[in-house]
């Protein structure tokens, strides 16, 4: 497993933002706002020694799955397989490209790394609580976990997943919350309210904890404890900012899916301390 | 095409009135069997444990056995997921909430992505008679059809049954298999075996064909005989393999018959009549009569009712047939 310091982990979230912005540039489609929010989650999972996965043997049975469950989100999420190793980073320069490997959302037989084709929201959290039940019927420890958004959580079939993952006791099941308060069209709340979440998820047998998702530290020691509880499912909510780290993204809803300028690329790039990739 | 009306006039009196099977039976018994062999296997349902008739296999296999509840986006969903983890999940549940509500589940989670998914659906067709539209499912074929990488098999006895229950744990890929509960005589000899993409021929013929499948494949059998009687000599192929349909029998049905009958126990539209007509249209125009329900719901009855009402008998076939054929053979 790979691990970094909290200052490098700091510095590949950075470069994962910068990458992320610069493939939207490049297609003139994707969804900045996002990207940004779940970079720190990323970059701990993949660089933190949390996920037990090997590029090098992408298909190895005992890897840890990771589930995108927020596909719209794949700026962020080819940024952080590319720089981990699962395929070229020059192969990012084709985002939604014709018949590139990279569409706009990810797909599992074109992509080693990719363990789940989503896009359509609500798809991950089931997926990985039948992946947490296979691990647990075949008695290996491999873990399954989950990035879903918040906006996410108003589709149906994570509830449903979530009440199976609580009869079947998958404390080998993490659902990790990006819970930066917008979705597509306006702020969650104005959207339909969606507050409080934590006690939603604990009244649906999870243990949840509540972290910042920008701090690196608290985001490892939580996941570094998993399960929460031996037993339940867990469930952490990462509160994050939508556009984190870039001034005139954060919390805008219209940065969604914002098109960075060139002009914006290198204010972003100097703002998050790193250089526009290509 | 026949206009609706009930027909429930005896095929002919005196016949001996054939053993009839549950295909479920067959399917479940031959899960267990599996299960037995190949620790892969598992099942998902959505609390359908005995209309599912899974409770031996759960008894057997309680780790290897998954009821979500009444979720079937998530069944469908955690499916792929015990398939990321190595698993072949057998997903039943009765077709009608298995297809439409969790048809993008089918579309992304299984065809989209390939997960070696095996779904189930139960009772398909008009097989929950009374209880309505709501628990038919008779648009199940025309939209698992079009789903691109998804196989779809609809067997007729409890023979084929077996035979594409056992072929569905060596094929690589997401599949839907429609299992009726409707009693169903036995029409495969025992020699005969299953092959993905190819139609059994039933009865011989070079006058005219009749294609169906499912809980309609005995009756085209019946049918074919009493044409016979009138010197009609029709071709029965059971079309199970929907997808991939067997282009080679009905393009050779085309080129040696004077027409086709497809028979569906589904909407007209769409599903296996739909898929004949494509190949047709394709590759060999020829006269059609497309049997099934017309753009209708279902009134109330029994599935057995329901079938003679929309003329889904031996009889209808032949009225099919000879409206094809003209006044002259």
């Amino acid at each position: 497993m790979t691990k970094s310091s909290i200052q490098e982990l700091r510095q590949i979230s950075n470069r994962i933002r910068i990458s992320a912005m610069t493939m939207t540039n490049h297609s003139k489609l994707g969804h900045t706002g996002g990207d940004l929010s779940s970079s720190d989650i990323l970059t701990c999972l993949y660089f933190g020694g949390i996920l037990n996965v090997d590029p090098e043997n992408p298909k190895w049975e005992q890897r840890d799955r990771f589930i995108m469950s927020k596909g719209h989100c794949s700026g962020a999420f080819y940024s952080i397989l590319a720089t981990r190793g699962f395929f070229p980073a020059e192969q990012l320069k084709t985002f939604m490209d014709p018949l590139s490997m990279l569409n706009g959302h990810p797909d599992r037989n074109k992509l080693l790394g990719v363990e789940a084709n989503t896009g359509p929201l609500g798809h991950g959290a089931p997926i990985a609580v039948g992946a947490a039940l296979a691990a647990k019927m075949r008695g290996e420890s491999w873990r399954a976990f989950v990035l879903t958004g918040d906006g996410e959580l108003q589709e149906g079939s994570n509830w449903e997943a979530a009440m199976t993952a609580q009869h079947y006791h998958l404390d080998n099941l993490v659902i990790i919350v990006d819970r930066n308060r917008i979705q597509q069209g306006d702020f969650t709340e104005n959207t339909i309210r969606m507050d409080p979440v934590a006690p939603k998820w604990e009244a649906f047998g999870f243990a949840v904890r509540e972290v910042d998702g920008h701090n690196h530290e608290e985001l490892l020691n939580t996941l570094e404890s998993i399960p929460l509880s031996p037993g339940k499912p867990t469930c952490i909510i990462a509160n994050t900012i939508k556009g984190k780290g870039v001034s005139f993204a954060e919390n805008k809803p219209a940065w969604h899916h914002g098109v960075p300028t060139r002009e914006q690329l290198a204010l972003a790039a100097e703002e998050l301390g790193v250089e526009v990739p290509w | 095409m026949v206009s609706p009306a009930v027909d429930t006039k005896p095929l002919s009196s005196g016949a001996a009135v054939p053993q009839l099977f549950d295909c479920r039976d067959a399917y479940s018994q031959t899960l267990e069997k599996m299960a037995a062999e190949d620790n892969r296997v598992c099942a998902v349902v959505n609390d359908s444990v005995s209309s599912t008739k899974l409770k031996k296999f759960q008894e057997l296999f309680p780790d290897r056995f998954v009821n979500v509840g009444i979720a079937e986006q998530n069944m469908v969903g955690v499916g792929a997921g015990l398939a990321n983890g190595g698993m072949v999940p057998y997903v039943c549940g009765a077709s009608c909430f298995l297809t439409a509500r969790a048809m993008e589940q089918v579309k992304v989670d299984l065809g989209y992505s390939k997960w070696n998914v095996k779904l189930c659906g139960m009772s398909s067709g008009m097989a929950y008679g009374q209880l309505g539209p709501t628990h038919h499912s008779i648009e199940d074929l025309a939209w698992t059809r079009v789903i691109p990488n998804l196989t779809v098999i609809v067997p007729a006895d409890p023979q084929e049954t077996e035979q594409v229950m056992r072929y569905s744990l060596e094929h690589q890929g997401p599949m839907f298999l429609r299992i009726s509960r409707m009693p169903v005589c036995k029409i495969h000899a025992p020699t005969d075996t299953f092959t993905l993409g190819k139609a059994s021929m039933l009865h011989d013929g070079d006058d005219v064909t009749i294609i169906a499948n499912g809980v309609l494949a005995s009756r085209a059998v019946t049918a074919a005989k009493m044409l016979a009687e009138q010197g009609i000599h029709a071709r029965v192929l059971n079309m199970s393999s929907i997808k991939p349909i067997d282009s080679d029998a009905i393009l050779k049905a085309a080129r040696e018959t004077r027409g086709i009958v497809t028979a569906e126990e589904a909407l007209q539209a769409g599903g296996l009549g739909g898929a004949v007509a494509e190949i047709l249209a394709r590759h060999h125009p020829a006269p059609m009569r497309m049997m099934g329900l017309p753009d209708v719901f279902a009134p109330t009855g029994t599935a057995e009712f329901l079938l003679e009402y929309f003329h889904l008998n031996a009889q209808g076939m032949i009225d099919a047939v000879l409206d094809l054929l003209g006044s002259k053979k």
